[in-house]
């Protein structure tokens, strides 16, 4: 079985790598917890992430985006590789509001992957993925171009 | 003020800047509406922040797919005077091409409006209407 890098590993991989990406950054998607079947990321409130000033209710850009950052980690953790990819579709589904001044966590899970795709799922929420926010799926497709950094350099 | 009163007076002036900046959200991703006529047209100017993937590089998916879902709540305060923002029930992307570090645009067209839930489609292209980065699908419930 291949191995699979610890949450610390990660973090740092995540803030330090040249491949960590500049909008995720700008919105202080951070690693939150990570486990072979749940890989969860956490953004932190903020005002300019606000969709609407009277509910204060973060906008449901974030939420995607969340989402698409964590179905990317979820899969460079099934694989514990990294190798360059695109989203090829997203679909979202918004059961309810974030609560203002909350963090919201966003968990993924890669549930199938092929010589071309990786198929994802998960969803956003604070406390509990039994009580979302918003449910996802996706499917990201490899992109053409050998793998950026292999499983030995990763545990390396 | 609320929402219907800013794209009353934004309607009135055809300057949507007033209406971008009530939205936190839309002021942080730096977007512009810009309406001829009938055409409206949502613009998100390129900046480094929005980047997903350095080494190509490329728009970060969720930066695209935020745009587009701003593009289509302006949309819709532009076609209707609702008294709420409307919300998202639900959002589909498929992403067409790679977004390039340049500005993109997006055109919105109502697929259907009902008197509770608008149903959208929103193209979102950069170097030609006619080849889409993305295609977005998404149902808002209108303002209660």
């Amino acid at each position: 079985m291949a191995p699979t890098m610890g949450l610390e590993e990660f973090a740092q991989f995540w803030e330090t790598s040249e491949y960590a990406s500049p909008y995720n950054r700008e919105l202080g998607l951070q690693p939150h917890s990570v486990r072979p079947d749940w890989c969860v990321l956490k953004v932190e409130y903020a005002h300019k992430l606000v969709g609407d000033p009277n509910t204060r209710v973060l906008h449901g850009g974030v939420i995607t985006a969340l989402l698409d950052a964590a179905f990317g980690f979820s899969i460079f953790v099934k694989m514990s590789q990294l190798r360059l990819m695109a989203t090829l579709d997203l679909r979202i589904d918004y059961l309810k509001p974030a609560t203002p001044d909350k963090a919201v966590l966003g968990g993924a899970v890669c549930y199938k992957v092929t010589a071309d795709l990786a198929f994802v799922r998960g969803c956003a929420y604070h406390e509990s993925a039994d009580d979302p926010i918003a449910t996802a799926v996706g499917i990201f497709m490899f992109t053409d171009g050998p793998t950026l950094i292999s499983n030995e350099e990763l545990v390396r | 003020m609320k929402f219907a009163d800013i794209s009353s007076s934004c309607r009135a002036s055809n300057d949507w800047g007033p209406l971008v900046q009530s939205v936190p959200y839309a002021r942080f991703l730096n977007l512009r509406i810009d309406i001829k006529g009938e055409e409206f047209t949502c613009i998100l100017p390129f900046d480094q922040k929005l980047i997903g993937n350095p080494v190509l590089p490329a728009l970060h998916g969720g930066a695209t797919g935020g745009f587009m879902e701003c593009a289509g709540m302006f949309y819709l305060l532009w076609q209707m005077d609702t008294p709420t923002l409307p919300k998202t029930i639900d959002f589909n992307i498929d992403f067409l091409r790679t977004g390039l570090a340049r500005d993109t645009y997006a055109n919105v067209v109502m697929v259907k409006q009902g008197r509770r839930v608008a149903n959208l489609r929103i193209e979102a292209w950069q170097s030609s209407p006619d080849k889409p980065i993305a295609l977005g699908h998404c149902n808002f419930m209108l303002g209660a």
